[in-house]
């Protein structure tokens, strides 16, 4: 049996919700009308007519005004509960006794899943027949119906008759992806943190695998006992549902961002996403696994700071050793042909290019110079110290650049083989213009 | 007739004491991975997988060239590349002007901390999956890197050789001693070109003639190669 429930006038009432408080099977026609599959429901609401009546009570309640249809199928549910008033009672088999009456423009074909130009044509040529009511079209011999106006037309028949058979579009509850605990006493330690952080992952995962989901976006949030709030986001380049590498990533965010005080409350929420379908190739070369990457990386960026790990990125300026770090991911064969097909990569051959290696921070160098070149070079700092008079140079070559920012550089660069204690090396030299200092920004290797 | 069966006797009674000493144990196929330069190839037919293979020499040597080839060559041939850089000297730059693919470089810059290059290493082994891992040690000086402890290549050793990773570790003098399966020592020289100028005759930075010296494994033949890496102005 199906209860359709349908409100007469707007409210605040949030009807799917109601109507959940009843069944979990429920699907929403449309704004403001709703059919609960009842079903299975005796044992709570007793028999399906005390049931509407409990709908109707509950609904009075709650000051909205609805109408209730009970029937054997949803369809005539919905017809009798749009078109009647209070209470109706539709017994199955005897559905054109309630239903019979309705004029044939109330026909809801949308419920046939019938186009409104088709149903049109077909409701225009029953007017043009002389069919008035729901029940004069059920009266029409079926094979003639299905001669003259198709399956659509007798789709629309076994509608006015109320003998449709179809199940409900079920509308299920959108899942919260999130997890809470208050604790009882403040932790202020991570060990026993990592408990919490478990147990709240375990379950969140489990959710996620039961709707078939990963994320790839964690946001934790832990209310301190200062009365302020933690909050972190841990990104994720590919979902996972992994509550392990979770909690591992998790620790190692913790133990990097720690909180400031004592923990009193955590809550932790992700996005859920479909998971990653991969089709590894034959012959690819391997490459290391998502987790065990992510995990890798989150263990590296601790060790030597997260600034200092990644994939290099050139900046779009003429600035010497301008570049910046990105996040390393590794892309898939179908993210690469995407990439390709949306930007053409000029083609780079290979080649044996001089190797250099650039000193960070470009060490101050006293230059003794004659006749504007340089002869003799020593340059000392903390890792690495630079001596030798110059064999051989070539030079200068001048670079400015960003003369309207305050950092804008201009310089007379020099490349210098140095010799000292019979062993020579390549060195990379430059002047400032603006201060006149020299420094050695590396050696070509 | 009498020595043969005391040959026979011997070795039954060796076989017995210390199990098959004397089954002639089939040398496994050595995949490796092309160095990018043809010289090199030539003359050590890649670097091996599943060992170390330490690339030695002065500063100006070729070594950084060396690894540049090395690492264009594995990251357009979609492998998965990690660079230690111990003392932050890799120049993004230059790299892109040798055509290296970023997108499959991992960089890890140590900032001068010798023990966090190692920990970064040995993360990277244990991690599995990457094709080439370069531990860049170039700037340390010699004595400094004979006195790096031998446990940490005897470990290293252990966790690549199951795994298709090459372990490559540049140096300035050889460090990793026994635990490298190839060892090359290099040494440059520079070459310039006499150019006219207004001013008069100036110079330009053409090649750095690379030379390869195979120190490890040792052959009676050919054991030396040579090629030239261009200056990238030119």
């Amino acid at each position: 049996m199906f209860a359709c429930v349908h409100v007469w006038k707007l409210a605040a009432l949030s009807l799917t919700d109601f109507a959940y408080s009843f069944s979990p099977v429920v699907e929403e026609v449309r704004s403001g009308t709703v059919v609960i599959d009842v079903d299975g429901c005796e044992l709570l609401f007793g028999s399906a007519y005390q049931l509407a009546n409990e709908i109707a009570r509950r609904a009075q309640e709650l000051e909205t005004a609805v109408s209730v249809a009970v029937a054997a199928n949803p369809d005539a549910a919905i017809h009798a509960a749009t078109h009647l008033k209070g209470i109706t009672f539709v017994s199955a088999g005897e559905e054109l006794t309630c239903l019979g009456s309705f004029p044939i423009e109330r026909l809801d074909y949308s419920l046939a899943g019938v186009e409104k130009e088709a149903a049109a044509e077909i409701l225009e040529t029953l007017r043009l027949w002389g069919v008035r009511t729901f029940a004069d079209f059920a009266a029409l011999p079926v094979a003639g119906v299905s001669e003259r106006l198709g399956q659509t037309g007798l789709k629309l028949q076994q509608l006015a008759a109320g003998k449709t058979e179809r199940h409900l579009h079920v509308k299920q509850p959108a899942p919260v992806f999130s997890n809470s605990l208050d604790l009882e006493h403040p932790i202020s330690e991570l060990e026993p943190l990592s408990f919490i952080f478990g147990r709240l992952l375990h379950q969140l995962c489990a959710a996620l695998d039961a709707y078939a989901l990963a994320t790839n976006e964690l946001y934790v949030t832990m209310k301190l006992e200062d009365q302020t709030t933690h909050e972190r986001k841990l990104s994720l380049p590919h979902p996972m549902r992994d509550h392990k590498v979770f909690l591992k990533l998790l620790l190692l965010d913790a133990e990097m961002h720690p909180p400031q005080a004592a923990v009193t409350s955590v809550s932790i929420t992700c996005e859920p996403v479909k998971p990653r379908v991969l089709q590894s190739g034959l012959f690819v070369p391997l490459a290391p696994a998502p987790d065990k990457l992510e995990l890798t990386l989150a263990r590296l960026a601790k060790l030597v700071g997260e600034e200092n790990i990644g994939s290099p990125a050139l900046l779009d300026t003429h600035r010497p050793d301008a570049f910046s770090m990105k996040r390393f991911t590794l892309r898939t064969d179908s993210d690469r042909m995407r990439r390709r097909k949306k930007q053409p990569q000029p083609a780079i051959t290979p080649r044996q290019c001089l190797g250099f290696r650039r000193f960070r921070p470009p060490l101050r160098a006293i230059v003794e110079v004659k006749q504007g070149w340089p002869i003799q070079i020593s340059a000392w700092g903390k890792q690495r110290s630079v001596y030798g008079k110059v064999v051989d140079l070539a030079g200068p070559w001048r670079t400015t650049g960003d003369w309207w920012r305050d950092d804008s550089w201009a310089r007379d660069e020099w490349d210098v083989t140095l010799e000292r204690l019979g062993k020579q090396t390549l060195y990379r030299v430059y002047r400032e213009l603006k201060t006149e200092n020299w420094f050695v920004e590396g050696n070509y290797d | 007739m009498k020595a043969a069966f005391s040959k026979a006797e011997l070795q039954a009674e060796i076989t017995t004491r210390f199990g098959d000493a004397f089954r002639i144990h089939e040398k496994t196929v050595v995949e490796t991975l092309s160095t990018g330069v043809a010289e090199i190839d030539a003359l050590t037919g890649g670097l091996p997988r599943g060992a170390i293979s330490e690339l030695f020499g002065p500063a100006s040597s070729g070594r950084t060239s060396l690894m540049y080839s090395l690492l264009t060559y594995a990251t357009r041939h979609e492998e998965t590349c990690a660079l230690i850089d111990l003392h932050d000297v890799f120049a993004p730059a230059a790299a892109v002007s040798a055509g290296m693919n970023f997108d499959r470089l991992l960089w890890v810059r140590c900032a001068g901390n010798l023990e966090h290059a190692f920990k970064a290493a040995d993360l990277l082994l244990h991690a599995g999956g990457f094709g080439l891992v370069v531990l860049d040690l170039g700037d340390v000086p010699g004595k400094e890197a004979r006195q790096i402890i031998s446990s940490w290549w005897y470990r290293f050793r252990r966790t690549v050789e199951d795994r298709p990773t090459v372990l490559t570790v540049i140096s300035e003098e050889a460090c990793t001693r026994s635990c490298a399966a190839l060892a090359l020592e290099l040494n440059g020289a520079a070459e310039w070109s006499r150019v006219s100028l207004k001013r008069g005759i100036g110079s330009l930075l053409r090649h750095n003639a690379i030379r390869v010296n195979r120190q490890r494994p040792i052959t009676p033949w050919i054991s030396e190669g040579q090629y030239r890496a261009t200056a990238l102005s030119v």
